[in-house]
């Protein structure tokens, strides 16, 4: 069962994740990370379907299938599946995984999905409420401009500070402890809202919750951040990333720059021009279900702090003024 | 009860974090960009001159002349911006391809071609001016008042 320090909930259990897939769009094939993905698609209409938003579920599906296919768990062994994405009534998600006949519970964490659906999954399986879980979540670069910007072919330019939504799902599978990595921890983090309106500064509008999560994470669990091998935030990019930083050090007196990294920093490179780095579901989740998870389960990291990001905004509210809330969840994850 | 429409004044930590993001921010690249920008503009207004001189040596008629640059621009736009050329070089032009009228014709063929998807009534047809709809709507307004103007004072 879950046990809660503080508001982190440790579970003693440590489920397993026994297999994860990421699959992604053609920018991020194109990216320093193309070698640790399952599947780079060519092209961001994916397997030839005829919209955007289908070929988001498409992603989704195949990211998913992939990985229960490798964990070698039946689909009628599972238990619960937590998915989301960025579409309206998280039709990304639902579209692509209805013919898995798997309970499912939808989330919308914004870009924290993917985190949260491993908590959820990591509650749920270290309760016993579930032998095996997946936790999914995927973004199209296409299908998030046409619901939240300007559409593809619009003649703009973008700000310095706006970063690109990855094309990519990621899913992993969990089940009771077996092989590396573990979920050692999880803890879900609270809506901080500190004034940011401009919808082109997303990493701004969310360094103050990762800033909340990761200091609470730390005093909760008495550990420091030299006890991680990286803090993992999910797509701050490099603006937000250097906010982080500075908002840990100046207000809750952590130093995290040395073992911090970043799913949006690490997913392009500069050269490829998107701007402050890569956002969206699908960037925290096809890093971390690729690179990180393959590095943990080889034993090259040890612990490492998964903290996904989202940024609580909707076309509506921003057309409104409205500041940007943001939430950010934590999942420690440790290969022994 | 709290009121929705009055303006929240921002709290001091606000202030403080707004310092902060405006500090962490890289600003746009304020020169090379308004360089693109006269660069491309003044190649695209060059472009209009070329036509309006072509067209001047045809059997048309000056009214006509006036009417066929834009409209041929306007085409050349729609057909870029179909073949995804237009907002790449958008991308580093900005204001150079925006304000000319190319700026307007891409503006209505862009969101017409991403809600095909949703079809041709509700899609195409509803969409196509969501940009450049406030500046038709707007645009309109104002000749009007101008109308008014004009017929009584100068009229």
């Amino acid at each position: 069962m879950p046990q809660k320090q503080g508001n982190v909930l440790l579970l003693p259990s440590q489920p397993s994740i026994i297999a994860n897939a990421a699959v992604v769009g053609k920018v991020e094939g194109e990216g320093p990370l193309a070698q640790e993905f399952d599947f780079c698609y060519p092209s961001d209409t994916i397997n030839g379907m005829e919209t955007w938003e289908k070929s988001e579920s498409e992603l989704h599906r195949d990211a998913v299938d992939r990985a229960i296919k490798k964990s070698g768990v039946l689909k009628k062994d599972i238990d619960i599946m937590f998915a989301g994405d960025l579409l309206n009534q998280c039709i990304g998600t639902t579209f692509g995984i209805m013919d898995f006949d798997i309970p499912f519970a939808g989330l919308f964490g914004a870009c924290s999905t993917m985190a949260m659906a491993l908590a959820m999954a990591g509650v749920f399986c270290d309760s016993g409420a579930a032998q095996y879980a997946v936790a999914s979540a995927s973004s199209h670069f296409c299908s998030a401009e046409k619901q939240f910007r300007f559409p593809l072919e619009y003649g703009g330019q973008r700000s310095p500070t706006a970063q690109r939504t990855v094309t990519g799902a990621g899913a992993a599978v969990m089940g009771a402890k077996t092989n590396a990595p573990f979920i050692e921890a999880v803890l879900f983090g609270k809506v901080q809202n500190y004034g940011i309106t401009d919808a082109a500064n997303m990493g701004a509008a969310m360094a103050p919750a990762a800033a909340s999560t990761i200091s609470d994470f730390l005093r909760d669990t008495n550990t420091k951040p030299e006890d991680y091998d990286i803090i993992l935030t999910g797509d701050l990019g490099s603006v937000g990333s250097n906010l982080l930083k500075e908002l840990l050090k100046t207000k809750h007196n952590f130093d995290i720059s040395a073992i911090h990294n970043d799913c949006g920093l690490m997913i392009f490179e500069q050269q490829q021009d998107t701007h402050a780095g890569g956002s969206g579901c699908g960037c925290s989740a096809s890093v971390f279900n690729s690179v990180i998870l393959r590095r943990l389960g080889a034993g090259e990291l040890k612990k490492v702090l998964l903290v996904g990001t989202g940024a609580l905004m909707s076309p509506t509210s921003a057309q409104q003024k409205s500041p940007i809330p943001s939430v950010a969840h934590a999942v420690c994850v440790c290969s022994d | 009860m709290r009121t929705m429409s009055k303006k929240k004044q921002p709290t001091p930590i606000e202030k403080q974090y707004d310092e902060m993001t405006k500090k962490a921010s890289p600003n746009s690249r304020k020169f090379i960009n308004t360089l693109k920008a006269f660069v491309v503009g003044g190649l695209i207004c060059t472009l209009g001159e070329v036509l309006h001189y072509l067209f001047e040596k045809t059997a048309l008629s000056e009214d006509e002349v006036k009417a066929l640059v834009p409209i041929t621009l306007i085409v050349l736009t729609a057909i870029f911006t179909g073949l995804g050329l237009f907002g790449k070089l958008a991308r580093h032009a900005g204001a150079g391809t925006f304000v000319p009228i190319t700026g307007f014709a891409n503006s209505i063929v862009s969101p017409a071609m991403e809600f095909q998807s949703e079809g041709r009534v509700l899609g195409t047809g509803a969409k196509m001016f969501t940009i450049a709809g406030p500046v038709i709507a707007y645009g309109c307004g104002a000749a009007v008042i101008y109308g008014f103007i004009y017929y009584f004072f100068i009229l």
